[in-house]
């Protein structure tokens, strides 16, 4: 299982970097939001700062659904979805290899997202510990749960516009907790967001379970 | 045939649930409006009462028979488009009581709080879960072929159902962790004797009693429908076979 | 002598429509079998059944001893599909897709240059993504992947379509080979000439059914009865000549 999500993620983040999907469409996508963002909610500083991290968690979220599809649009190229399938990989050594694949370039997006609410949004990070912690488990829920849903979609004739709908609602959980976490680092009060850290941890891991069990038989349906 | 007596003495089982049904939603509405008297303080308002809770369990109570119906078509053992059709029927019904629990809901809260919408932790989480199974509904609507779509969608009924008490709790922590109850939280629950105590438990078996003739009636309909897809199956065999001149070799196999 | 691959009254759906409506057909292991027919015959409907992509409604099928009824991944490892979609990334260059495809079927990735090779894809055309190569170089990396993984049973879809008359002979003795080594060849095609010479056998496919088999000298139709005395497909291994 573990070779073949390596091999999986490997071949998956060759792409990427191949490809460039990621840092010339999703990331400026991502900054995009966080423009969009001000013009709805005005030019008042201490209001942007004060609505920081959720518009950062939001940022990650929308640019989640576009990295999950464009993770999925690789395998439904050409047949490959089922040169997956016919490949004799371990499903859910393909889930955790996409799901990692996800993660880094999450990873690699949150970094130029919090740099912009910093910099766009006068943000002042004080826990820098709590904000990594709660990103990293919030990312690795996101792409959790991204995956499975994608599974469930990808390979359906309307699976751009149904996979927002069925995914946005599930990570709900993490948009709080994430949100509250970052609110509890932006604003010193770090004993504050330990709870919301541990709920990110469950939902992480909760998803991470489920990804594991689900995507053998979801590759399998459609 | 068997197939066809088991349908009709389900009928007439059906028709008897809709009959009490019927009558117990009549007797509701006869206590409910006419009977009880009205609250102290909520005035008539208190009639709500008789059916917003009502409709709420029943919302619940779908989705809990989704997520179970999905788990059962899932275990290999219990695998049949009995519980898939089931899961898909009752979801249906949960999402239009759960309309319902919002609609009720907020006419409740309009002259009592003053508003149509509160961000209230039950309020807020429930909006979600209606969101939630709107999703399945949509995704069970894809078109696809049996085995495929059914474990589909019970797959993502089952993720969906892990999904309600997490969203539950952290939309909980989320309205009370940081900032005492407000004034918009203001006790929504009455004093309840006598007449109203008895009222309130019949509205809670007239809507379980709608909701089981629902079920049956949307069950009815489901397969009705897949009964229908496999005559026009057994027909594309035969036809098909016909395309290559081998009807007479094997016979049509359904 | 063992089959690679047995199918009675095999039914399969596709979106609801009945793709094989009913597939007698025994495979022996070794042999090359071409399967012809006309477009919507059911012929890479009925490779994709053997490969375990297109789940079996009723009937029998077993390939290479695994009952697909019951399990059709097991059985994914042990075959190798060239499908109409090539199954390749077009981001990766050839080479990365070849040696991806050996990862994935836990070979060492030193078979890349030799499986590029025997299609005549070397120097520039294995570095360069294969998104940016021609159709029929797109076709020859594909094989290639397929011939790398040395799977026991080959299931070719019209495999000669949009190749060079020399890549078609590279990829005829690519199939020479594997016979040779005792690879067992399930060929869908309506090219009657190229395939006819590999064929130890000839299959007709219609209408989702096995209509007609024979030897490939002179593939035998059924009477109007659609009857010759024993099941479509059916035949010993002794009645087979083999192709040298």
């Amino acid at each position: 299982m573990w070779r073949d999500a390596w091999t999986v993620a490997a071949k998956d983040l060759r792409i990427e970097l191949r490809s460039r999907v990621g840092v010339n469409q999703v990331v400026p996508f991502a900054v995009l939001v966080l423009l969009l963002f001000a013009f709805a909610l005005g030019p008042d500083r201490k209001a942007l700062a004060s609505a920081a991290a959720g518009l950062f968690w939001l940022a990650v979220l929308f640019s989640a659904v576009l990295a999950v599809q464009r993770s999925f649009a690789i395998e439904s190229a050409d047949g490959a979805r089922d040169g997956l399938r016919l490949s004799g990989l371990d499903p859910a050594g393909i889930f955790l290899g996409k799901a990692a694949a996800v993660v880094v370039q999450l990873a690699a997006l949150e970094v130029v997202v919090g740099a912009g609410v910093v910099v766009l949004y006068g943000a002042h990070m004080s826990g820098v510990g709590l904000v990594l912690g709660a990103s990293a488990l919030g990312t690795v829920g996101i792409a959790a749960a991204g995956m499975a849903y994608g599974a469930i979609a990808s390979g359906l004739r309307v699976s751009e516009t149904l996979l927002p709908l069925l995914l946005l609602p599930v990570v709900v959980p993490v948009l709080l907790a994430g949100t509250k976490t970052w609110d509890a680092a932006l604003t010193g009060h770090l004993a504050n967001g330990m709870p919301w850290l541990r709920l990110l941890a469950l939902f992480a891991i909760v998803y991470s379970a489920l990804g594991l069990l689900a995507f053998g038989p979801l590759l399998e349906a459609s | 045939m068997t197939e066809e007596s088991r349908t009709r003495s389900g009928s007439g089982a059906v028709t008897a649930l809709g009959v009490a049904a019927a009558m117990a939603v009549a007797f509701t509405v006869w206590l409910g409006l006419w009977v009880t008297p009205p609250d102290a303080f909520q005035h008539n308002l208190v009639r709500l009462l008789y059916i917003h809770p009502p409709i709420a369990w029943v919302t619940y109570l779908a989705l809990g028979v989704t997520a179970l119906a999905s788990a059962l078509y899932l275990w290999p053992r219990t695998r049949s488009a009995f519980w898939d059709r089931l899961a898909g029927a009752s979801a249906e019904i949960g999402v239009v009581f759960g309309a319902l629990t919002l609609i009720t809901g907020s006419i409740w809260g309009r002259p009592t709080w003053g508003v149509w919408w509160t961000w209230d932790a039950r309020l807020t989480s429930t909006a979600l879960l209606e969101l939630l199974y709107i999703g399945y509904l949509a995704l069970r609507q894809v078109p696809g072929s049996m085995p495929g779509r059914g474990k589909r969608s019970a797959i993502a009924a089952l993720i969906a159902f892990a999904d309600v008490p997490v969203d539950h709790f952290s939309v909980l922590w989320w309205r009370t962790l940081h900032q005492a109850p407000s004034v918009l939280n203001a006790d929504l629950n009455p004093t309840i004797h006598g007449s109203m105590a008895w009222t309130l438990m019949l509205g809670f078996i007239a809507f379980t009693l709608v909701y089981g003739w629902l079920l049956a009636m949307r069950y009815r309909i489901a397969a009705a429908k897949d009964a229908t897809e496999d005559v026009a199956l057994a027909a594309a065999v035969a036809e098909r076979r016909l395309e290559g001149g081998t009807a007479g070799i094997v016979g049509a196999k359904a | 002598m063992a089959l690679a691959a047995h199918l009675s009254a095999a039914v399969a759906l596709a979106d609801q429509f009945p793709v094989l409506a009913g597939v007698d057909l025994d495979v022996a292991e070794g042999e090359v079998v071409v399967v012809q027919g006309s477009n919507g015959a059911g012929k890479t409907s009925l490779l994709r059944l053997c490969c375990g992509l297109l789940p079996l409604t009723s009937g029998e099928a077993e390939v290479l001893g695994v009952d697909l009824g019951r399990d059709r991944v097991g059985v994914r490892r042990k075959v190798a599909l060239l499908g109409h979609a090539s199954f390749l990334y077009d981001d990766l260059t050839a080479a990365e897709n070849v040696a991806f495809a050996l990862r994935c079927a836990r070979l060492a990735r030193s078979g890349t240059a030799g499986a590029l090779e025997a299609f005549e894809l070397t120097g520039r055309v294995q570095r360069t993504p294969v998104g940016r190569l021609s159709a029929g170089q797109r076709r020859r990396v594909a094989l290639a992947s397929l011939v790398a993984r040395a799977a026991p049973l080959w299931l070719l879809d019209e495999p000669h379509a949009g190749l060079d008359a020399h890549a078609r002979d590279l990829l005829d003795s690519a199939v020479r080979n594997a016979a040779a080594a005792g690879t067992t060849v399930i060929l869908a095609s309506h090219d009657a000439e190229r395939s006819l010479a590999l064929a130890d056998r000839v299959v007709t496919m219609a209408g989702g059914c096995v209509v007609a088999s024979g030897s490939s000298a002179a593939p035998r139709a059924l009477d109007a009865n659609g009857t010759d005395g024993r099941m479509a497909g059916e035949r010993t291994l002794a009645e087979v000549p083999h192709v040298a």
